[in-house]
């Protein structure tokens, strides 16, 4: 059909585009030097400019804050079920359904606070790395190495085969490494490893807007919460976390402060802000407002990469999932390590903080969820 | 760590009748991470088990077993030679001719899994496998010439390196990592293109953003259930959902931290269904009420369907913008003019600039006005704090936990109400527009 072959006009004209960027390249040395000092010249500005508004550290406006007390939160709930490295997760708006993902391509949707199992798909494909929960709860968003990301209407009817009501909605030219729906179930937003994010009509199944800008794997993305509600953040393999506006698909900021790839990206709550998590082991808070880092997470014992970060409800927490299998808490303000959470058997994954703040869930390759309260 | 002044306590270590140089115990490994980074023993404990998982330091007795004991084990650095980030991926040669040294060496000391993958090798690149047994007795014989200390501490080197390298099948793979992630040519025109843009920026000073950080987290330290606990009790810990049912989109009687949330931001206020409903109350005392009918339309127009926009564009148009239009909104002439040139095109961001305005007009006006009027403050006041939960008397019993209704069942039951979809816990509902 039309649309169908829209999409395959499209995905030539990027592999196209990707071409003609190479040629771009292979140029007259000279021409070639001449960007690159250009480039190179218009960074250390950028650096500059950036430096001249920043008359305090975060760390030093926090020393008048009361420090946190002891802190003690544990595991409440543990999700078995399945049977492989769990990847990715997400929470249902009645804050106590999830829907999880993992490596042998199943996806299940749980009641996390009773731990039932309600529904159960399995994807065509393996790593299933991104699902996502639509905002009124009905259907479900997942996709992988098929280069996807489907639908699933969710339906109560027991024998009703939920693989048959799939609806494939967004294709990319490499693997999905993120997905989410926007303000409603209308419209998906995803992120793949061909290092692009795209904004999906989920009815059609048509492209509405893509974003072209990282020169490596899109890793991550996360949509703002603020008042006109356009814009959102994505991070990648090219240590680079990008700010998008949906409507014009502008990349409008850009920050590269991290030494390799940015696994996870999180607005802070107030949509000011947001915090990365990456493989240099460290978690970084960038300020929109004033375009740059504006906080570093790191310990000299914390050696492994972050995989996933989250915001307590406040703002004040900051909990990060790490690949040496612990739960990380930092203290946003001032900057220290609040606690550290032992309990997973592998790499943590995944972790999102449920709806109302009352806690947050993991998934890991130790082929479990935790839910921590 | 393996610096001979600041480094982990190194000595000779007996092992079995042979003393081998430079070995460590497991409890001076611990000790020292926990002196060195000012950690807790569970934290050295579990950096230091890691460490021994990827090969950085391994077991000198028990070497199949790779743990870290807290106690006098004898453990040795790996060679970088042997180190996994300069060796990997390993070579199937290497890996052949190793086993192939194990083979000659002892009979019988290769386990399953060894043996395995010593045939699957042996047929896989046997053109080479003279070559392969020939280097195997070269190095077997080199090593004699060692004396035993040496030739013990060259033995488990390897052996550790194989061991992670090609695990026990079933056991942990610490080399998994994951879908390969690769990179893609960059192009210094764009980049350039997007400097120059990013210099053109207006940025705000730090001590001012940073600043709105400590207001933030201050003004919802109370709210943060993580923080400051949660009233009755928190669902998770106590199995006590009414936390839950209390807070409800229905519930009769909001608690107080709810209300007080909607005097946080507009946004508080317009993101809580019962909040929203409230402000619409009084807009309509007000004979304002067209404006947040016209700025949920407008959420709808851009959150739905595609198909649908021309015909929401229109809806739109007729009900609040076209002269003499029921609920006609007061935006500014030149607005109005964009907004009805862009009209004749439709998409769906059409609105953006009327619902905008209309957005900070409300912001500005009917919220602060809402705040201070009766309606707000008989809701603030009859609003409910409820009971913290006494711990039980018996903790070890544990609640029944009951499941509740899914939302795709709750919305099915409206769907078949005849009711319009998407009427979710905070979807925007056309059905409001419709009834006033």
């Amino acid at each position: 059909d039309f649309l169908h072959i829209c999409k395959q006009c499209f995905i030539l004209w990027l592999r196209e585009k990707q071409f003609s960027l190479f040629f771009c390249e292979v140029q007259p040395n000279e021409t070639l030097t001449n960007l690159k000092a250009e480039s190179d010249t218009l960074k250390t500005k950028l650096e500059d400019e950036r430096a001249k508004l920043h008359d305090v550290e975060l760390h030093q406006v926090a020393e008048k804050v009361d420090g946190l007390g002891q802190f003690i939160m544990k595991t409440r709930r543990t999700l078995k079920g399945h049977g492989n490295k769990v990847l990715c997760m997400d929470w249902c708006k009645d804050k106590r359904r999830i829907v999880s993902s993992s490596q042998d391509g199943k996806v299940i949707v749980w009641d996390a606070f009773t731990t039932n199992k309600e529904h159960a798909v399995t994807m065509p494909c393996t790593w299933v790395m991104a699902c996502a929960y639509a905002p009124s709860g009905c259907a479900v968003a997942c996709g992988g190495l098929d280069n996807k990301c489907s639908v699933y209407p969710l339906s109560l009817d027991k024998n009703e085969n939920l693989a048959a009501k799939k609806k494939s909605v967004a294709m990319h030219t490499n693997y999905l490494s993120a997905c989410s729906f926007t303000n409603s179930d209308m419209q998906i937003l995803t992120s793949s490893g061909d290092g692009t994010c795209a904004l999906w009509d989920v009815e059609s199944g048509q492209l509405l807007q893509s974003f072209h800008g990282h020169t490596a794997d899109v890793l991550c993305l996360d949509l703002a919460p603020s008042e006109t509600g356009n814009t959102f953040v994505s991070g990648g393999c090219d240590k680079k976390a990008n700010v998008w506006d949906m409507r014009s698909g502008q990349c409008i900021q850009s920050f590269e402060t991290h030494e390799s790839d940015i696994n996870s990206v999180r607005y802070y709550p107030s949509g000011d802000a947001f915090a990365s998590g990456s493989d240099d082991a460290t978690c970084r808070l960038y300020d929109l407002r004033a375009d740059r880092e504006v906080a570093i997470y790191s310990k000299e014992s914390i050696i492994f990469g972050a995989s996933s970060v989250d915001f307590s409800l406040s703002g004040r927490l900051l909990f990060g999932g790490y690949n040496d299998y612990t739960i990380n808490v930092w203290d946003v303000l001032k900057g220290t390590r609040v606690s550290i959470l032992f309990g997973h058997e592998n790499r943590v994954s995944t972790l999102r903080l449920s709806p109302d703040g009352t806690a947050f869930c993991t998934g890991s390759w130790d082929h479990t969820l935790r839910i921590w309260a | 760590m393996q610096d001979p002044d600041m480094g982990v306590k190194m000595r000779n270590q007996r092992l079995l009748i042979t003393v081998i140089p430079h070995a460590m115990t497991g409890n001076d490994v611990i000790e020292w991470l926990i002196q060195k980074y000012n950690i807790t023993e569970e934290e050295a404990r579990h950096l230091g088990g890691l460490l021994v998982q990827y090969g950085y330091i391994y077991p000198l007795r028990d070497p199949r077993s790779l743990l870290l004991r807290s106690d006098d084990s004898p453990y040795r650095f790996q060679t970088p030679y042997f180190w996994t980030s300069s060796r990997w991926p390993a070579s199937e040669l290497d890996y052949a001719i190793y086993l192939a040294k194990k083979n000659i060496r002892k009979q019988g000391e290769l386990v399953d899994y060894e043996k395995e993958n010593y045939s699957i090798l042996h047929k896989r690149i046997n053109h080479t496998w003279d070559f392969v047994v020939m280097q195997a007795r070269e190095q077997l014989r080199a090593s004699k010439q060692r004396r035993k200390a040496d030739r013990i501490v060259l033995e488990c080197q390897e052996q550790a390196y194989w061991l992670i390298n090609k695990p026990c099948p079933g056991a942990f793979d610490v080399l998994d990592l994951g879908p390969e992630r690769c990179n893609v040519l960059s192009s210094r025109v764009a980049l350039i293109e997007h400097s120059r843009r990013a210099l053109g920026r207006n940025r705000v000073k730090s001590s001012i953003c940073l600043e709105s950080f400590m207001k933030y987290s201050e003004q919802y330290l109370h709210h943060d259930p993580i923080m400051s606990g949660c009233l009755p009790s928190n669902p998770w810990i106590s199995d006590d959902t009414s936390h839950w049912t209390i807070n409800t989109d229905m519930v009769g009687t909001p608690t107080r931290l709810r209300v007080e949330r909607w005097s946080f931001s507009f946004m508080e206020l317009l993101n809580d269904s019962m909040g929203r409903r409230e402000f619409m109350i009084y807009l309509e005392k007000e004979f304002s009420a067209e404006n947040l009918c016209f700025w949920v339309a407008c959420e709808d127009l851009r959150h739905g369907e595609s198909s649908k926009i021309i015909l929401k564009v229109e809806e739109v148009y007729k009900n609040f913008l076209a002269p003499g239009a029921a609920r006609w909104v007061n935006i500014d002439s030149k607005t109005m003019e964009r907004t009805l040139e862009g009209i004749k095109r439709p998409h769906r961001f059409i609105m953006d600039d009327a619902q905008m305005h209309i957005y900070f007009l409300m912001k500005k006006d009917s919220y602060p006005r809402y705040l201070k009027s009766e309606l707000y403050k008989n809701m603030l006041a009859k609003a409910i704090v409820p009971q913290e939960t006494k711990k039980s008397v018996f903790p070890f019993m544990r609640r029944q936990r009951h499941s509740s209704p899914s939302p795709a069942m709750v919305t099915q039951a409206t769907e078949d109400d005849g009711k319009a979809k998407g009427a979710g816990p905070t979807g925007t509902s056309s059905t409001t527009n419709s009834q006033i």
